[in-house]
């Protein structure tokens, strides 16, 4: 068991981060922690795949000169580009949607003054409350 | 085989949603430009998926094809797959995307501001393309980006309407979506890694040798179910689903119609599409992810009428009501068989049409009442807006499986699928249970909305439906009785798509 964890310390190193990162993601209450530990999620889908798409004593997949004017096209000296594409791919996800959470985020917190959903949600409802309380006023001041 | 210019149908429709979506901010915002461009530009999708379903199956046979992108060769290339259930899923998305856009057409120019409209064309246009690429994608990492697409136009148009309460809904949509399709993408990861295929048909002889030799079978489970679990996140099973009713009942209503009718059903596209294409339904029942499905898919169908019970605010019950919706398609898919596959299928395309339906028509209603949305409010209303009130009973009917309406066909096949299977008791159970519940809070929204109001009724002062209303609820309701009254062509239809699914 533990020879098989030491053996592949870059995919369990990646497993225990995408665990660390999704309780953040679920559980914490703070919004910009959340998205922390969003992105520590994702950074960790990448580790996996890096590790998973490097070959020791491979070469990256750009052509490399064999000495005599020509080019090794052998495969089996470059590593797949796949891994390191998906990689990318996903990088660019990861910022586009964690730009839009903060977006949202930094419109909760002009509307409520806080970070926090459920907190937010109390907010709303005193607001709510509040305007109501106001407006039964304002009928029963037009009554009388 | 197939002509050329059918050929493309599924590479162009994605492309020319995704054109019309950076031109949009270009256009000038005098008369709505910007929107009837979308509409445009989704009815002559429509019209291309129409004919591209003619061309699959007008020679008796079912054709199916995949498009290679870039024309790179199967195992490295990109490729979309299109067969007769694709190209009538995205005839159905389209359909029911146009009619959400038109039939809110007045109620859109309330709740967004003109500057902000533009926007909410781009998000919809983008929508619509990640939902036909969801429908046409063969290869499951594109899937997993035209998800995260998807989740981020979907949570912005709820945020497009003005508002502390809709900002507060997406957030919590964003999050529970991202933690989805987190799950996707490490599911999506290990299965790169398992099988060293992305190409849906590849991984699936991929898993047939690692079924056979029973190696790996522990990380297999795993992925299945991480993706299984991130899927059913973003397509509001039961157990995940608290997220739904904010979402959809405080957005305007063109995007709680298209939330509910249309971007929870991409997401269930996709989880059939790793069911029948990437893993095989041998797979799935020797992995017993079929018996998790199933039960979960029961426990939604009762708790989501059980909450939409409790509900005050029309808009919240109709999407509570799509909770338990989507727990008969979960039950249909659960079963594990073709015709249970079928019936799912069949229940996407009518749940598609009756929930844009229902919410137009609550719209249209609460408009009616002065913008009011709790159900007492709307005492009387069907006599000022007669449209919106017949579009609500022909929905409630529908939903309920009154014989005739739409809701009555796709919960006649999942019953006559359900007896092919051991648990039949169970499925007919809880659809009996299901439909009365349905009913107990249908029927009462039903009366309300019929019953005469002489004090309230003179201080509504909306103004009559506009002609955009009218037609689109006019086909909103066609379909709705053509899927109840001629469902077996269609049920055949879908039967031959999942077969060469």
């Amino acid at each position: 068991m533990l020879e098989k964890l030491l053996l592949n310390h870059y995919e369990a190193a990646a497993v225990i981060l995408s665990g660390i990162g999704l309780t953040n993601l679920l559980l914490q209450r703070n919004l910009i922690k959340k998205i922390i530990g969003l992105n520590i999620m994702d950074t960790a889908v990448y580790l996996f795949l890096a590790a998973k798409g490097y070959v020791a004593g491979r070469a990256a997949p750009i052509l490399l000169e064999n000495g005599s004017g020509g080019w090794v096209t052998s495969s089996s000296v470059y590593v797949n580009p796949v891994p390191a594409g998906l990689v990318l791919t996903g990088i660019v996800v990861s910022v586009s949607v964690t730009a839009f959470a903060l977006a949202l985020t930094l419109k909760l917190y002009e509307s409520y003054g806080t970070l926090n959903i459920d907190e937010a949600l109390l907010r709303m409802t005193e607001q709510q409350e509040e305007l109501e309380a106001k407006v039964d006023e304002a009928e029963e001041g037009i009554l009388s | 085989m197939i002509n050329m210019f059918a050929y493309n149908i599924p590479f162009v429709s994605i492309f020319m949603l995704m054109i019309a979506a950076i031109i949009t901010p270009l256009l000038p915002k005098r008369n709505r430009l910007p929107e009837k461009l979308s509409c445009y530009v989704i009815g002559i999708i429509a019209i291309l998926s129409a004919y591209l379903l003619y061309v699959l199956t007008s020679s008796g046979q079912s054709l199916s094809f995949n498009f290679p992108m870039g024309h790179f060769p199967a195992p490295w290339g990109n490729e979309l797959r299109a067969g007769p259930l694709e190209a009538v899923l995205a005839l159905v998305f389209c359909i029911a995307m146009l009619l959400s856009l038109t039939g809110n057409f007045s109620s859109t120019a309330e709740d967004i501001a003109p500057n902000r409209r533009q926007i909410f064309c781009v998000l919809v246009n983008l929508l619509t393309a990640s939902l036909l690429a969801l429908t046409y994608t063969n290869d499951l990492f594109t899937a997993y980006v035209f998800i995260e697409i998807n989740t981020i136009a979907a949570c912005a148009i709820v945020a497009v309407k003005e508002g502390p309460e809709t900002v507060r809904a997406a957030l919590r949509y964003l999050v529970m979506s991202l933690v989805g399709s987190g799950l996707v993408m490490i599911a999506i990861c290990l299965l790169y890694d398992l099988t060293g295929h992305l190409l849906m048909q590849n991984m699936h002889g991929a898993i047939q040798v690692l079924v056979t030799t029973k190696s790996y079978m522990m990380p297999l489970t795993v992925s299945l179910a991480l993706i299984t679990a991130g899927l059913a996140i973003k397509s509001a099973l039961y157990p995940f689903a608290s997220w739904l009713p904010d979402a959809h009942g405080s957005s305007t209503n063109a995007s709680s119609a298209i939330l509910s009718g249309l971007v929870l059903k991409g997401h269930i596209f996709t989880i059939i599409k790793i069911f029948y294409r990437v893993f095989g339904l041998e797979v799935i029942h020797l992995l017993r992810m079929d018996t998790v499905i199933f039960i979960l898919g029961l426990l939604a169908m009762i708790m989501g009428s059980v909450h939409a019970l409790k509900q005050t605010n029309v808009k919240r019950m109709i999407a509570w009501s799509s909770v338990a919706q989507v727990g008969y398609i979960f039950l249909g898919v659960g079963l594990n068989t073709t015709a249970g596959v079928a019936a799912a299928c069949l229940h996407i395309i009518v749940h598609a049409c009756i929930k844009p339906m229902l919410f137009t028509a609550a719209g249209g209603l609460s408009n009616a009442a002065g913008h009011k949305k709790g159900l007492h409010a709307l005492m009387g209303t069907f006599y000022v807006n007669r449209w919106a009130g017949m579009g609500l009973i022909v929905g409630a009917f529908s939903m309920m499986g009154i014989p005739g309406f739409a809701g009555f066909a796709s919960k006649l096949s999942l019953m006559m699928a359900s007896f092919d299977h051991s648990v039949v008791v169970w499925s007919l159970a809880a659809l009996a249970i299901s439909s009365v519940l349905n009913a107990l809070y249908y029927v009462p929204a039903v009366i309300v909305v019929l019953t005469h109001n002489k004090d309230a009724q003179k201080n509504f002062t909306a103004p009559a439906p506009t002609r955009s209303y009218k037609i689109s609820m006019f086909i909103f309701l066609a379909l709705n009785f053509y899927l109840g009254l001629f469902c077996m062509p269609l049920l055949r239809l879908i039967t031959r798509g999942v077969n060469v699914l």
